[in-house]
């Protein structure tokens, strides 16, 4: 039977490996070795800070901001899941999973919202843009672990450098989503009185697109979570240690305790930034009127919602 | 009229092309090919063509057309926010079509305030900051721009809504917010795109009012779009008729009405009150009057003869004294007073209007039958309305 492979066959694994290892990996290492640096320093930060604080005091502060973003009953969830997490004995893995997380989203919305941006002003940018970001989001994730291996060693930095490709296209593509569906007319006005480009984008397209870029951010924020277990493969610690250390010698306990945890850390996580992205006015009652209200035993002035 | 005043908005030919061969396509337009066959040929759309007018300083411009008439686009290359294709337009002198951004957004901030359909209220910002958004681009501190944004309010009679968000007010409420952001600016151009056609009939009435009111004491420069001939006639000084990207036909509300210049503004003006556009002014014949002095029952008989009318007024120097009747002088005559005077058959109290009264409100005046005297300020008798005029004028049929 004949097949095109008779007549040429393409050798494009030695290529990528000629590509890889012999010109990306001995001339940019360095290059790629100081990409680490803003990395590595916001994530001990992090960690070391995540770490320090008392299991106790995390979790009240986490309750509040989960009390004041989302509501009572996500607050009340917040404490039970995190008081689950310490009593199974993962506290310290859940927190170092928290910083590599919250880092990698961190850097997803300093990259992927000024993109979005761009990419909302020009619609030749948003077609360049547009393969780039199906390419990181179909490609399996384990196909980039190797180069980033070459490239970046192994570590929680190269395991926080694969979560950004993964989880950076939905802040990028909602941003720009948010910022062209701000109604024209509203564009016009801003136009009309004379705003700068900056001016428009600052007062009006911004805070219009926000509750859109809000829910880029959960989503990022969701599949930061997915990689945690993936980026164990390379040597990221916390969590996704704990669950592929269960997978590797059938310890199905660990492994379940391990999986339990990122559940609820997702879930705690995903409700609060759900809630960013709601619009603020109705929750403008200050901390003090929330208070007032507590104490004077009833729920007698809330907001009217629109 | 419009040499004495100040020229502010001056558009010089302006044409405006969509598509990708703008140029390509105003050829075939100065060729002589009308706007469906360019369609056809090159794909492109002709918005606006050959549209040329000048707005004096404190004038209402209206500018009627319906939807796809190209009115919008029009009003958008005032003030650049379509960049026409070709053609000058003039603001204050500067050409806004042909100038850097910088200048172009000189002119937004300081002489160009525009209000539009729906309103284009910023929803996450209070009534006073979106009344005050063209000041803060503006660089005005928060002190004076909340001043000035109070102010702004207390015109359209809202102030008390100044902390509200917009989507907790009604549409008239709303559209009256879209007004005050355009008078806080305290640019003379204001540029209203059909600002009244996304309200009730009853509130579009009472803003349209409301504008007029406000007009009077702030004599902006204002171009008001509209669909509704009604709504063009109530405010504009000078209207313009667009039909397929040019203007049909550009005049005052009376001329439209009267002189319609082709069979689409006539089908246009068929169905409008006419008794609103027209004046005691547009159907006054010249005053022909007696002079109590010297005129005598038989001089002003003699004289309604020769002029062939039922009655006629009675001054005294600038003064009307009153109206006497032929019918009256004639019966006092036959009653055999021979040296009848005037002053006996003269009925003092007659009515009497200004040369801009509208027709309806003539009604009941035309009622008395006797001529309904047209003065000026100083109550000077300019001309006369016969009662019988007045529903002539109404019932004027179309030019056919």
């Amino acid at each position: 039977m004949f097949s095109p492979s008779d007549i040429l066959t393409i050798p494009l694994a030695d290529w990528v490996n000629t590509l890889v290892r012999d010109w990306l990996v001995p001339n940019f290492r360095p290059f790629f070795r100081s990409l680490q640096w803003p990395i590595t320093q916001v994530l001990n930060a992090l960690d070391g800070f995540l770490n320090a604080v008392p299991m106790l005091l995390f979790t009240a502060v986490l309750a509040f901001v989960a009390w004041r973003t989302a509501g009572r009953g996500v607050a009340i969830f917040t404490v039970i899941a995190l008081a689950f997490i310490d009593m199974i004995g993962l506290w310290p893995e859940t927190m170092t999973t928290l910083s590599m997380v919250v880092t990698a989203v961190l850097f997803c919305t300093v990259i992927g919202v000024p993109i979005g941006i761009l990419a909302a002003g020009s619609d030749r940018f948003q077609a360049v843009l547009r393969p780039v970001l199906d390419i990181m989001q179909t490609i399996p994730s384990f196909v980039y672990l190797v180069p980033i291996v070459m490239l970046f060693g192994v570590g929680m930095v190269p395991g926080i450098i694969a979560t950004i490709i993964f989880a950076l296209p939905p802040i990028v593509r909602l941003t720009n989503l948010g910022i062209r569906n701000v109604r024209e007319d509203l564009v016009e006005a801003a136009q009309s009185f004379g705003s700068t480009r900056w001016q428009m984008l600052r007062d009006v397209q911004f805070p219009l697109a926000l509750r859109t870029i809000m829910a880029g951010l959960n989503q990022t924020l969701m599949l930061a979570l997915s990689m945690v277990v993936i980026t164990a493969l390379i040597g990221a610690g916390g969590l996704g240690l704990t669950v592929f250390t269960g997978l590797g010698r059938l310890d199905v306990g660990g492994a379940t305790a391990g999986g339990i945890g990122i559940v609820l850390l997702a879930i705690i996580l995903d409700r609060i930034t759900q809630s960013l992205g709601e619009p603020q006015r109705m929750k403008k009652t200050s901390l003090r009127a929330t208070f007032a209200n507590l104490f004077s035993g009833g729920r007698a002035t809330r907001p009217t919602e629109a | 009229m419009q040499d004495r005043k100040t020229i502010k908005v001056a558009a010089k030919s302006i044409f405006k092309v969509f598509g990708d061969t703008p140029d390509a396509a105003l050829r075939l337009l100065r060729d002589g090919q009308t706007k469906e066959e360019i369609f056809e040929t090159t794909g492109n759309t002709i918005g606006v063509q050959d549209a040329s007018f000048d707005v004096g300083e404190g004038q209402i411009f209206v500018v009627m057309g319906l939807s796809g008439s190209g009115k919008s686009t029009l009003v958008r290359m005032i003030n650049g926010l379509i960049a026409p294709t070709s053609g000058q337009m003039l603001i204050d002198g500067t050409d806004v079509a042909n100038c850097s951004d910088k200048v172009l957004r000189d002119v937004r901030r300081s002489k160009i305030a525009m209000v539009f359909q729906h309103f284009a209220l910023f929803p996450h910002m209070t009534v006073a900051d979106n009344v005050a958004y063209g000041l803060k681009i503006k660089g005005l501190g928060a002190a004076e721009r909340r001043k000035k944004a109070e102010e702004a309010l207390g015109q359209v009679s809202l102030a008390a809504y100044a902390d509200s968000y917009p989507d907790e007010l009604s549409g008239g409420m709303q559209q009256r917010v879209g007004l005050a952001r355009g008078l806080a600016s305290d640019a003379e151009i204001l540029l209203m795109d059909e600002p009244f056609s996304a309200l009730d009939p009853l509130i579009r009435r009472d803003m349209q009012e409301e504008l007029l009111e406000l007009q009077r004491s702030l004599k902006k420069t204002i171009i008001f779009i509209t669909h509704d001939l009604n709504e063009a006639l109530i405010l504009g000084d000078r209207i313009a008729i667009m039909k397929d990207g040019r203007f049909v036909q550009v005049g005052t509300a009376e001329e439209i009405v009267d002189q319609p210049a082709d069979d689409y503004v006539a089908a246009f003006t068929a169905d409008i009150d006419r008794s609103r556009v027209f004046t005691a002014g547009s159907v006054a014949v010249p005053a022909e009057a007696l002079d109590i002095r010297t005129d005598t029952a038989e001089t002003a008989i003699a004289r309604m003869e020769a002029l062939g009318r039922d009655a006629l007024h009675v001054t005294e120097g600038d003064a009307i004294l009153g109206v006497v009747a032929y019918r009256d002088l004639s019966a006092s005559l036959r009653e055999g007073a021979d040296d009848a005077v005037l002053k006996d058959s003269m009925v003092t109290d007659f009515p009497k209007v200004g040369r801009t009264t509208q027709l309806f409100e003539l009604y009941a005046l035309a009622e008395s039958g006797l001529p309904i005297a047209v003065t000026d300020r100083k109550g000077k008798l300019m001309g006369v309305v016969a009662p019988q005029d007045v529903f002539a004028k109404l019932a004027t049929p179309v030019a056919a």
